[in-house]
């Protein structure tokens, strides 16, 4: 076994550009679920309008990278104002399911043959943000220290993409702090008690949906540009199960929750994964019982398996408060 | 409430259906009879996820827990068949005895998972909310445990696999869909006679309607918890059985129906076990008819958009009692 391997991908996933798009994915949803008490099991469906807002606008409509950005946003928007009118008035159950079955079926719908002519179907789209890469000031190359070195590509998406996790971390606190974060974090205690203060609890549950589904549709974009490609098989709900995990990890109702939770999430998650296959390759676990292709499942097992044990055992996280996060949800 | 779902499929856009009838033909020469065709198929459908739907229902309406992790159930239950009858380990056992087996099992699992999830969790005080959170965890590791042990290959059970229809008019079905569906409307109706005429089944209307008072009369509510627990994993069990001999077996089968299932209690009432088998039956005849205008694989699409519709128009659904949800 090769522990040096081992160490620079558990290293290289816990900074790199995906650990910061699930922590900015994670943000919005702990705008929703930390802040707000509105429990979005659908935070996926945000990532997949935002990723193929933007590649569709540029790869079926070769439109700039500029508009699809905003296309992106708008259809995130759009889906948060659909979700929240029919359930953000009813208990947090309805939310929950609607949120789901709306992430699922946007995926089929997205990888539809009917759709296939705007979306790509099954094959998804390709290459639509080189304008993304063009603007890299970083010349080609790899660039970092010791284990952990990454690819000019991989160094510029990751700039850019804990810069966003800065900016939107920076907004996000000054939110919570203002009137407005009062108020949903009152929403979130009892709601109750907010209504009959005469605020508009409806309202600022959907200002609250569309904020933190337009923040999952800005991963989502970063998601895509990364890859330079969109599938709707990458929108799996396990994702957003991923996005709890990590959250409640972090610590939910904090604004480093996220940031802590998915620098920590990917870092032992890689560091199985890579363990796990050092030691199938070295003879260590024999396989028969668990094989190289199935080590990815066995990964999303452990994920499922750390979820139930934290909200058993430490709903607050490393960060959380404890007080703050037993909800009851009615 | 089923008029305008219903009237919105129907009445849908003649444009699309131009296109997607060239790719998409269901059976049948003319419209009528594949219309009828659609909603037999559908009934059946429908049928199989009320089977399905009726114990998540159940469920809610004891503890009002929603149980994400209700499709894996549905899963094990068909994989575990699929094991005992056709797998190269298994023991090649029939059908029947197999799918009597996962049955068991699926009561089993639902009991252990209220004994060694929910029962300590409850005991601890945790929220509801973090409650919905346990069982996404716990739809996460089924799930995949079922991959590593199953695979991702589609696979159909040793019996009854290919059999010619017998003709019901215009429309056909096999005599295998045929059985499938008289069992479980079979099976929905013996639920009802279980929740009405038995004492147990007393017992869990009652933790339904009012659990404090329920309790306050003597009524053991961890014994009727533990009951509900185990019916739904029995019937989610013979769900998946049944889902996986109509159409196939895979390893993320249940999830793909949890949607449905979710579409169709709340369509019916959320927590009303009735309203479970009603909502489900629509949701199914929804999904099948669809196909005469759209493409099939939208076809589990159509479930979500009834979903908002209920909610917007009739939220507490077909059954449900008129009470503020809000």
């Amino acid at each position: 076994m090769d522990f040096s391997v081992i160490v620079s991908d558990a290293l290289r996933s816990g900074i790199g550009p995906i650990a910061a798009i699930y922590a900015l994915a994670a943000m919005g949803l702990n705008l929703h679920f930390g802040y707000t008490g509105l429990l979005n099991f659908g935070q996926v469906g945000f990532m997949l309008v935002g990723g193929y807002g933007l590649a569709i606008t540029v790869s079926t409509f070769d439109g700039p990278m500029w508009l699809g950005v905003l296309g992106g946003i708008a259809c995130a928007i759009v889906l948060a104002l659909l979700l929240g009118l029919p359930t953000l008035r009813l208990r947090a159950d309805y939310l929950a399911i609607t949120t789901i079955a709306a992430g699922e079926t946007l995926r089929l719908f997205y990888r539809s043959s009917w759709a296939e002519p705007v979306t790509g179907g099954v094959f998804g789209l390709q290459r639509f943000a080189n304008d993304f890469y063009a603007l890299s000031p970083i010349e080609p190359g790899t660039y970092g220290v010791w284990l952990v070195r990454f690819s000019s590509r991989d160094l510029w998406v990751m700039i850019v993409a804990w810069a966003l996790v800065l900016v939107v971390g920076s907004l996000l606190a000054l939110l919570i702090h203002s009137p407005w974060g009062r108020v949903i974090r009152s929403i979130r205690e009892d709601e109750v008690a907010a209504r009959s203060l005469g605020k508009n609890v409806y309202a600022y549950k959907m200002q609250s949906l569309v904020l933190g589904g337009v923040i999952g549709a800005v991963a989502g974009m970063m998601q895509a540009i990364q890859v330079q490609s969109v599938n709707p098989d990458n929108y799996d709900p396990a994702v957003t199960f991923f996005l709890y995990t990590l959250l409640v990890l972090g610590g939910a109702g904090r604004i480093l929750g996220p940031v802590v939770g998915s620098i920590l999430f990917w870092l032992v998650l890689s560091f199985l994964d890579s363990a796990l296959r050092q030691a199938i390759d070295a003879g260590y676990i024999s396989p028969d019982l668990i094989s190289t292709s199935e080590v990815g499942a066995v990964r999303f097992a452990l994920v499922g398996v750390a979820l139930i044990l934290l909200v058993a055992f430490r709903p607050q996280g490393v960060l959380g408060s404890r007080k703050e996060m037993v909800l009851s949800g009615r | 409430m089923l008029v305008p779902a219903l009237t919105l499929v129907l009445v849908a856009v003649p444009a699309i259906s131009a296109r997607a009838q060239g790719e998409e033909v269901p059976r049948g020469p003319t419209f009528g009879a594949r219309a009828l065709q659609a909603l037999v198929d559908g009934i059946q459908f429908g049928v199989i996820i009320a089977i399905t739907s009726v114990g998540l229902s159940l469920i809610f309406g004891t503890i009002h827990l929603i149980n994400f992790a209700h499709g894996e159930f549905v899963t094990i239950g068909a994989t575990f068949a699929f094991f005992l009858n056709a797998s190269e380990a298994g023991p090649g056992w029939h059908l029947i005895p197999a799918a009597i087996a996962a049955v068991a099992f699926g009561a089993l699992l639902g009991g252990a998972v209220d004994r060694g999830i929910w029962r300590p969790l409850r005991a601890r005080g945790t929220g509801l909310i973090n409650m919905f959170i346990v069982t996404i965890g716990l739809s996460l590791l089924l799930r995949h445990v079922v991959l590593v042990l199953y695979g991702t290959r589609p696979a159909s059970y040793g019996q009854y696999d290919i059999q010619s229809t017998i003709g019901l008019g215009p429309a056909g079905i096999t005599p295998r869909d045929l059985t499938v569906t008289l069992l479980s409307v079979l099976v929905l109706v013996g639920i009802a006679v279980l929740l009405q005429k038995t004492r147990i089944g007393t017992a869990v209307r009652a933790v339904s309607a009012n659990r404090d008072l329920a309790e306050a009369s003597g009524i053991d509510v961890q014994r009727v918890v533990l009951f509900v627990w185990m019916l739904a994993g029995g019937l989610a069990a013979l769900g998946g059985v049944f889902f996986g001999l109509v159409e196939i077996v895979t390893w993320d089968m249940g999830f793909k129906l949890l949607l449905l299932m979710f579409a169709g209690i709340i369509l019916g009432g959320l927590g009303s076990a009735y309203g479970a088998m009603v909502g489900s039956l629509v949701i199914g005849i929804v999904a099948q008819m669809s196909t005469l205008w759209f493409p099939v694989d939208l076809q589990y699409a159509w479930a979500l958009l009834v979903l908002i519709v209920v909610l917007l128009v009739r939220p507490q659904g077909i059954l449900g009692r008129a009470e503020r949800v809000g």
